[in-house]
């Protein structure tokens, strides 16, 4: 659905970033998603494999690394991680905490070749 | 070599929502986000929501759709001003579409403008266009089991509209299960029961939008 257009943003910032180095090739594209965002491992990958040909991230991997839920409670302090279903304060049961983790869609960091 | 990126995948569509938002603010717009997957009831809900709001705020409305003018026809026929977005194909409105949309409409006449998205449970939710809030609706013969298929777009809205309130009977919509996970996957939003072509319960739902709508204007004023 729209992780091709995801995919699409991330190689866009990527050969932005490669170029600006002159690079000739993006060997990996390193990525954070957060476990609370709808924006699956599979579809993600099905969509670097259809958009990288032809590109000069051709060959190379994308790499996801997936951050869990976390919340902070407002009246005791606690962070906690979480299931999504299971927000509530493990220590004090309140129920309305602040979601401090878990939302990410951050591009990090581009591994490039360069010709010498 | 390794380069050090740090920013979000959708930079581009969050600085949109950044310039759309900033325009909404000088000219006091509130703008609703408004999802639910296709014929849950989003027109149906936009048009009674304008019957019960129309004497109080000049309003207009954004109508994002794959293809058609089908639903902005219908708000222009009640005579309100609509734009229609098609998106040819993609599953969702974002920040540029919006940014072009508004200029097609005279911003200082309107008080709420309301989005409706294109039909779809999971991607609009990625994505923000400046909005002031976003609301879901789920219909009853959708099923009480959808929080549990599709958690995020519970979690991300403000409040949870239950439409087609009249058919709860028929479909054996387990409402006490539908709240208690609701509650848990957003335990701040309001759930409101309405039915949007009938009437039923659609002015708790007004009420709360109104509050929300002078909310942000008193909190405009004091700055
Ligand atoms: N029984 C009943 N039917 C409703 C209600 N609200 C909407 N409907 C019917 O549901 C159908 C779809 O309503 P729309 O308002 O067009 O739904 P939508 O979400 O805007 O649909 P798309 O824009 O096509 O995704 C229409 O036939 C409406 O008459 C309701 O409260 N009760
Ligand atoms: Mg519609
Ligand atoms: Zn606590």
């Amino acid at each position: 659905m729209h992780e091709m257009g995801i995919c699409q943003s991330i190689l866009d910032a990527s050969f932005e970033a490669a170029e600006a180095e002159g690079a000739t090739r993006i060997k990996e594209i390193r990525i954070s998603v957060g476990e609370l965002t709808e924006v699956v491992d599979f579809a993600l990958q099905f969509a670097f494999e259809s958009l990288s040909p032809g590109t000069l991230a051709e060959g190379g991997k994308l790499v996801v690394n997936r951050i869990p839920a976390k919340s902070r409670c407002p009246s005791c302090g606690t962070e906690f991680e979480h299931d999504r279903f299971e927000t509530t304060c493990p220590e004090c049961g309140n129920p309305f905490n602040e979601n401090i983790a878990g939302r990410e869609l951050l591009i990090d960091s581009v591994d490039v070749e360069k010709d010498d | 070599m390794e380069i050090d990126l740090s920013k979000p995948i959708l930079d581009r569509n969050e600085r949109l929502a950044e310039e759309n938002r900033r325009v909404f603010d000088e000219k006091g717009v509130f703008v609703l986000d408004l999802m639910a997957s296709p014929g849950a009831g989003k027109t149906s809900t936009i048009l009674a929501t304008i019957d019960a709001l129309r004497d109080r705020y000049g309003i207009a409305v954004i109508e994002g759709d794959i293809a058609s003018k089908v639903d902005a026809e219908k708000i222009s026929a009640h005579g309100i001003p609509a734009v229609q977005i098609n998106t040819g194909g993609a599953c969702h409105l974002e920040s540029d579409m919006i940014q072009r949309a508004i200029s097609a409409l005279d911003l200082d006449e309107i008080d709420l403008l309301i989005i409706e998205n294109v039909g779809n449970l999971v991607c609009p939710t990625e994505f923000n266009l400046g909005e002031n809030a976003k609301v879901m609706i789920l219909s009853v013969p959708e099923g009480h089991d959808k929080p549990y298929k599709y958690p995020n777009i519970f979690e991300i809205s403000e409040a949870v509209i239950l439409n087609k309130y009249d058919t709860v009977s028929v479909f054996d919509f387990d409402e006490d299960d539908f709240r208690s996970v609701v509650g848990k996957l957003n335990p701040r939003a309001p759930i409101f029961p309405i039915s949007a072509t009938k009437g039923d319960g659609v002015s708790a739902w007004t009420e709360w939008l109104a509050g929300r709508i002078d909310a942000a204007r008193a909190s405009a004023e004091e700055v």
